[in-house]
């Protein structure tokens, strides 16, 4: 997977939303993608902080003064281990720096290219809520004070890509269990997409502030079997 | 003009021109706005140690309110305590002290940017009196911060006022460590204060004009009608964002460098000990900050719908600023090694600051990487993160400092029996208070809600948080308080209580009188700050 990555990383990588080729038939799965990342990112602080905190704790209590007169008796570094212990960390830093963003290049790539077969839903933002729009036609909302409406629906083993705008203000759709978000703003489309692998419901909040309720501004996610999805979009549909 | 005066002179405050004076005033004011910024701290606090409303009567409109709060604690608390707490007070009352200065180049202009600084103060205080406060946050956003009824217009004038102040304060400071060192100090014989100084006001002096711009524009496209950010009419919505963290990012570093610097002064005096590889930490650390901070506010877009590759490169530049960091914290962590360490209040403080600085620092990785970032932008992950290294962590260096030179603007001891159970009651507040929020944004509490009624698993989390605010805000009151009856009634100091071999306790009397030395300060070419001999 990861080699496969950073094969294809280098051509077509600066063209957002451009599909893959069919080139695997493996399940891309983002948040799997973003959690393991995460673990590696998570390793590589401990390890780094530790190094500092362990040795800060060792000398803080080591070399507590004894006697109030005396003086500390730190190293004079020589022209030649001043540079060292400039130009070594400095390295050692970089080295860490450019492992990272390679990395996160990698999984960033997976994020931006929309899958050839994903199901595209249109979304707008306004104050306080979004309107989903499938591609039958049919549109969906819902509202914070009376929990009517179904929100966003979406098939299970389908990629869904969302292009989204604002009618009004900045706001943000983000989607904590698709590990995805993405501002809207007036006078452009944006988008993102998530690959719902399992039946579940979840919320998607919106994470740009947007005024007075921008905390009542979400919605349920709700990922549902196919045949379901199929069922509940032409009952919507027969009701237009 | 005298600081040795007889008693209390309201008239000599207020038209003083000596920068310890206005360095004791910039103290004040921010003490004053942090005190507020604090409050409203702890309503946030309370709002969210509930799923539903807890302040908040109203569901459909109560969000405005709470919105209020949240504006006025992050515009106050960067605008009105940070910035000025260490480029006003810190940089005023010591910097010409370090130098061997008797005042900055500049001493009416110097005492014009403190009342910049009041009036700017007082405009962000209206916030509580007007009918239709700005709850546009910190940054203000359009077209949010033009469709609001909100008062934009007050927001905008609070930014220009201390943007003013700032960018004074920063050619005065900059002409004054370029011109009025002592006979015989070079550039390497500055402390790192110093140092610290020179770079934010050099970062101040080129972002400043920047955001004050941008928040003209706002001003006038909500109220005179042009459309800069308005894309109906051919503006363009992100250029706010883009300007606005143009400046504010490298601002962050206006807040560190400084922090850092006072750390330095105390890490060294307590540790009596010289720093670890100088020049690194300056040429390479603080001039590589000033160097790459103008090239990394994309980070704070990452979300905003940039384009993709210019999310990818500032990726990389925001990595790369662990580079100079990193050296820094080499520098300070190293000043600890063969040291001779003694743990006074102020010295207590700086430990606390190396470990706010490792958890503060290290949590901005992923948050560098564009695509960690996807998913903990506009979480608590980032207020915590941010809370960490630039609220706490410079709080923290501001108070370290504040106990270090106290007998210096006192000439009393700070009392440490009262400092040490502040000092307790606020490192283990900030903690409980925050670590629990890095928890509940990895798993997507959104920022800026008081009403999280779709996640109740994170309840729990958010009350633990207020009771580490509140032991904070013990922590705080006990801390001021311990200030107050120290400069009142405090044991009397000796004249260098903490032989120290900088500048400003070898030369002049505790508080200094005016013109600061009683004879010229001239140093000779093995001098440094630092020098603790053997």
């Amino acid at each position: 997977m990861k080699g496969r990555m950073v094969a294809l990383a280098m051509p077509g990588l600066l063209l957002p939303g451009v599909s893959w080729a069919s080139e695997s038939k493996k399940i891309l799965d983002p948040v799997a993608d973003w959690n393991h990342l995460w673990n590696e990112v998570l390793i590589d602080l401990f390890l780094m902080g530790g190094v500092f905190a362990l040795l800060a704790i060792y000398w803080l209590i080591k070399y507590r003064a004894t006697s109030p007169d005396q003086v500390g008796r730190g190293p004079t570094l020589s022209r030649a281990q001043a540079w060292s212990w400039a130009m070594v960390p400095a390295f050692i830093f970089m080295a860490d720096d450019f492992f990272l963003a390679a990395k996160g290049w990698t999984v960033w790539n997976t994020y931006r290219k929309v899958p050839e077969n994903a199901l595209e839903i249109k979304v707008t933002g306004n104050m306080w809520y979004w309107t989903f729009e499938y591609p039958n036609g049919v549109t969906t909302t819902y509202a914070y004070d009376t929990k009517e409406g179904d929100g966003l629906v979406v098939p299970v083993g389908t990629p869904v890509v969302l292009r989204m705008t604002s009618n009004d203000v900045l706001h943000s759709f983000g989607l904590p269990d698709y590990r995805v978000k993405e501002d809207m703003m007036p006078g452009r489309i944006t988008y993102i997409w998530f690959n719902p692998l399992v039946e579940k419901e979840s919320w998607v909040t919106c994470v740009e502030f947007c005024g007075t309720l921008h905390s009542q501004m979400y919605s349920p996610v709700k990922a549902v079997a196919p045949a379901k999805y199929d069922a509940w979009l032409a009952q919507k549909k027969s009701t237009l | 003009m005298s600081t040795e005066s007889h008693g209390f002179n309201l008239k000599e405050w207020i038209f003083t021109t000596d920068h310890k004076r206005i360095g004791i005033l910039y103290l004040i004011g921010s003490m004053a706005a942090f005190s507020i910024a604090g409050v409203m701290a702890l309503m946030i606090r309370l709002e969210q140690s509930t799923l539903g409303p807890t302040l908040v009567h109203d569901v459909a409109t109560g969000g405005s309110q709470y919105n209020v709060w949240l504006y006025f604690h992050g515009a106050a608390m960067i605008l009105g305590f940070l910035i000025p707490g260490l480029t006003g007070f810190a940089a005023n009352y010591f910097l010409p002290l370090m130098i061997g200065a008797k005042d900055v180049a500049f001493p009416r202009i110097n005492a014009f940017s403190v009342w910049l600084f009041y009036a700017g103060i007082i405009m962000a205080l209206l916030t509580f009196v007007i009918g239709d406060p700005p709850d546009v946050m910190w940054t203000g956003y359009p077209p949010y911060s033009l469709l609001t009824s909100g008062n934009t217009a007050f927001y905008v004038f609070t930014v220009h006022l201390l943007g003013f102040a700032s960018i004074l304060g920063a050619v005065n400071f900059l002409v004054t460590v370029i011109y009025m060192r002592a006979p015989g100090m070079g550039w390497n014989q500055l402390n790192m204060f110093v140092w610290s100084t020179v770079t934010a006001f050099v970062i101040q002096l080129v972002f400043v004009p920047v955001l004050a711009s941008a928040v003209t524009m706002l001003l006038f496209d909500k109220y005179l009608g042009t459309h800069f950010f308005d894309p109906s009419q051919g503006g363009d919505v992100l250029l706010y964002q883009n300007l606005f963290w143009f400046y504010s990012h490298p601002a962050v570093y206006v807040i560190l460098l400084p922090a850092l610097g006072i750390l330095f002064e105390v890490v060294a005096t307590f540790s009596k000990n010289m720093v670890f590889n100088y020049k690194a930490a300056v040429y390479g650390g603080m001039w590589g900050i000033v160097l790459i901070s103008g090239e990394v506010w994309i980070h704070h877009l990452y979300i905003s719908g940039m384009p993709d590759w210019i999310r990818i490169g500032m990726m990389v530049s925001t990595l790369l600023i662990s580079v100079p960091v990193g050296l820094l914290a080499i520098s300070l962590f190293g000043t600890l090694y063969r040291g001779a360490i003694t743990y006074t209040t102020a010295m207590k403080y700086a430990t606390a600051c190396l470990f706010l600085f490792l958890i503060g620092g290290l949590t901005g990785i992923p948050l560098a990487m564009t695509v960690m970032t996807v998913h903990l932008s506009e979480t608590s992950f980032v207020h915590a993160h941010f809370h960490y290294i630039m609220g706490i962590f410079a709080t923290f260096s501001v108070f370290a400092g504040v106990y270090y030179w106290f007998p210096k603007m006192t000439g009393k001891m700070p009392g440490e029996k009262m400092g040490n159970l502040g000092f307790w009651f606020n490192f283990i507040g900030v903690n409980i208070t925050f670590f629990p929020l890095f928890i509940i944004g990895i798993e997507g509490m959104p920022r800026r809600y008081w009403n999280y009624e779709m996640f109740p698993q994170f309840e729990p989390f958010h009350k633990i948080a207020t009771v580490g605010a509140f032991l904070v805000a013990i922590g705080m009151l006990l801390t001021i308080l311990n200030w107050i009856i120290s400069a009142i009634s405090g044991e009397k100091s000796v004249a260098n209580p903490w032989k120290s071999v900088s500048l400003e306790w070898t030369h002049c009397p505790n508080p200094p009188g005016p013109g600061n030395f009683p004879k010229d300060v001239v140093v000779s070419a093995d001098w440094t700050p630092y020098n603790y001999g053997r």
